[in-house]
């Protein structure tokens, strides 16, 4: 098992703590993990990306050409990413917000609203982790949702441990509005 | 606390590995792309614990002459810095190596020269290994390539240069220092006792006792034929360094027609173009110096044989490869590629450049 993943979007939209959310819940399902962060200016009002590697084995190189799977969540980041889906690879994006939807028939396209399934469980900060749960539910590596709790648990400052439940819901919703 | 596996930066590790390794004390000055050092052992607390002071102090300059203070006195003492702010430290580097004095220093590259950029680099690789301040010294130069050899890089930073009585530094980057892996951090030691550092130390300046002569740090003195003799005696330290601590790691050398010669975290960037030339035909074998001083020499010179060209793959326009070309007496073709300014080659890229540079030439 390996899976090579592109998490991109704007600054502030949770790209980063998704990122390090899966990573963890990885080392919890005793994967071998990288989390690799753009950091600098670029998180302020910018773009932010991290590139989050889980596999068996030992992982080489924590920066890659081509992902097997990309989640885009804005315009830019699906302009720059989608063509470097690996063929046979996932393109997740949010739909909100995009004009320009790219055309790949050699990949699997998962177009979700993320942004409307959160205003819908009525707390915005959970959006990452509805795409999240949307990641989850299309990814061919299934992580034991047990362990993405402790991902969570790992990840979270304990003092926000009572958002665990919201933050399960929120990946339950995002489970249920992926398809293809 | 024990031997725990947790995920976490390479700026934290660091200041977990320092914790658990007993060090004495930690001064610092903040700036990008190492900030989380200081950072994190100020949310750590260890003053609280064992009782290590953590200092930030009002520059990079006050800072490494606190670590001379505290290394003068026996205890295990660092600091950490980027690029510019380990330029403002040469000054204070080159005192400790000419004062015989232990202590870590960590750099975290970033993009120069100047200001620069926040963005990865090695561009500091001629600083740190050729002697970035005055006089004929060197410091032992660990390169970590994962955030795991980060944390293992402070202990054996640290028992180096006590070995030696050398400072040591760990050359890191932007890359290593940001990324979050998972680590085993190892079982804490408590610091050393006064009484250990007194035994451990007889160099130290920490209190005269009976009978035993003054101890004075310094790294003045004004008899030539004196001086000459230091200077020799740092000489001889070097040669045993040279003998007994290169470190290096090899991957698929044995049976490969390319040699790439890459250290840090640029070493596993080019791992994995070794996989994709491999899908390609293309034979390659990695050499990962791990000590950058001491130089893996006569390792590269052996490996070297046979073979049919060496890419140096470098964050930088070309340093490493001066070593490296020096290593195999211009007997092959060694060709330098790398990325400028805190921009990360691709894998991909790093195949190119070798069917550009040494398979088509």
């Amino acid at each position: 098992m390996k899976e090579e993943i592109i998490i991109a979007g704007f600054g502030g939209q949770g790209v980063l703590s998704m990122g390090k959310i899966l990573a963890y819940s990885g080392l919890m399902d005793d994967k071998e993990v990288t989390w690799m962060p753009s950091y600098g200016p670029e998180q302020r009002g910018g773009t932010a990306n991290v590139t989050v590697i889980l596999s068996d084995e030992k992982i080489s190189s924590p920066v890659l050409d081509s992902y097997d799977i990309v989640i885009a969540l804005n315009q830019q980041s699906l302009d720059k990413f989608a063509p470097k889906v690996k063929p046979g690879g996932m393109l997740i994006f949010d739909t909100n917000g995009i004009h320009n939807v790219p055309k790949r028939d050699d990949i699997n396209i998962y177009p979700i609203n993320a942004m409307e399934a959160t205003l819908e469980i009525g707390n915005p900060k959970a959006y990452n982790m509805v795409v999240m749960g949307a990641l989850l539910e299309a990814m061919p590596y299934k992580l034991p949702m047990e362990n993405v709790i402790k991902g969570l648990k790992k990840s979270l400052p304990e003092r926000h441990h009572g958002l665990i439940p919201l933050n399960e819901q929120a990946i339950e919703k995002g489970r249920s509005i992926i398809k293809k | 606390m024990k031997e725990e596996v947790r995920l976490m930066k390479g700026n934290e590790a660091i200041a977990h590995a320092a914790i658990r390794y007993g060090c004495d004390g930690y001064f610092g000055y903040p700036i990008t792309p190492q900030s989380e050092v200081l950072e994190t052992l100020e949310a750590l607390m260890p003053w609280e614990t064992s009782g290590m002071v953590v200092l930030q102090a009002e520059s990079e300059v006050a800072a490494i002459n606190m670590v001379y203070g505290g290394a003068a006195s026996g205890k295990a003492v660092m600091t950490s810095s980027s690029s510019p702010g380990v330029s403002l430290k040469q000054e204070g580097i080159s005192y400790l190596a000419g004062a015989m004095l232990p202590a870590l220093v960590l750099n975290v590259m970033r993009g120069g020269p100047g200001l620069g950029t926040i963005q990865p680099s090695q561009a500091d690789y001629f600083q740190a290994t050729k002697g970035g301040g005055h006089g004929d010294y060197h410091l032992i130069v660990l390169a970590p390539s994962t955030v795991q050899e980060m944390v293992d890089f402070v202990g054996l930073g640290f028992d180096l240069a006590f070995k030696y009585r050398t400072p040591s530094m760990i050359l890191a980057d932007g890359i290593v220092g940001q990324m979050m892996e998972k680590v085993v951090l190892p079982e804490p030691r408590p610091r050393r006792t006064d009484e250990e550092v007194k035994k451990q130390c007889p160099w130290a300046a920490n209190g005269r006792t009976d009978k035993r002569k003054r101890n004075v740090i310094t790294s003045l003195e004004l008899e030539s034929s004196r001086m000459e003799e230091i200077n020799h005696q740092l000489q001889a330290t070097y040669r045993e360094i040279e003998k007994n601590e290169t470190r290096w790691e090899e991957i698929d050398v044995e049976g490969a027609d390319y040699l790439i010669v890459a250290f840090g975290s640029i070493a596993r960037i080019c791992d994995k173009a070794k996989e994709m030339a491999a899908e390609k035909g293309i034979k390659v074998g990695i050499i990962r110096p791990i000590t950058l001083w001491p130089f893996p020499t006569a390792a590269i010179e052996k490996a070297a044989e046979g073979k049919k060209g060496i890419l140096c793959v470098e964050l930088n326009a070309g340093q490493m490869i001066e070593d490296v070309r020096l290593a195999v007496h211009d007997r092959i073709p060694v060709e330098h590629f790398g990325r400028l300014g805190g921009i990360i080659p691709s894998p991909q890229e790093v195949v190119d450049a070798l069917e550009k540079k040494i398979i088509r030439n």
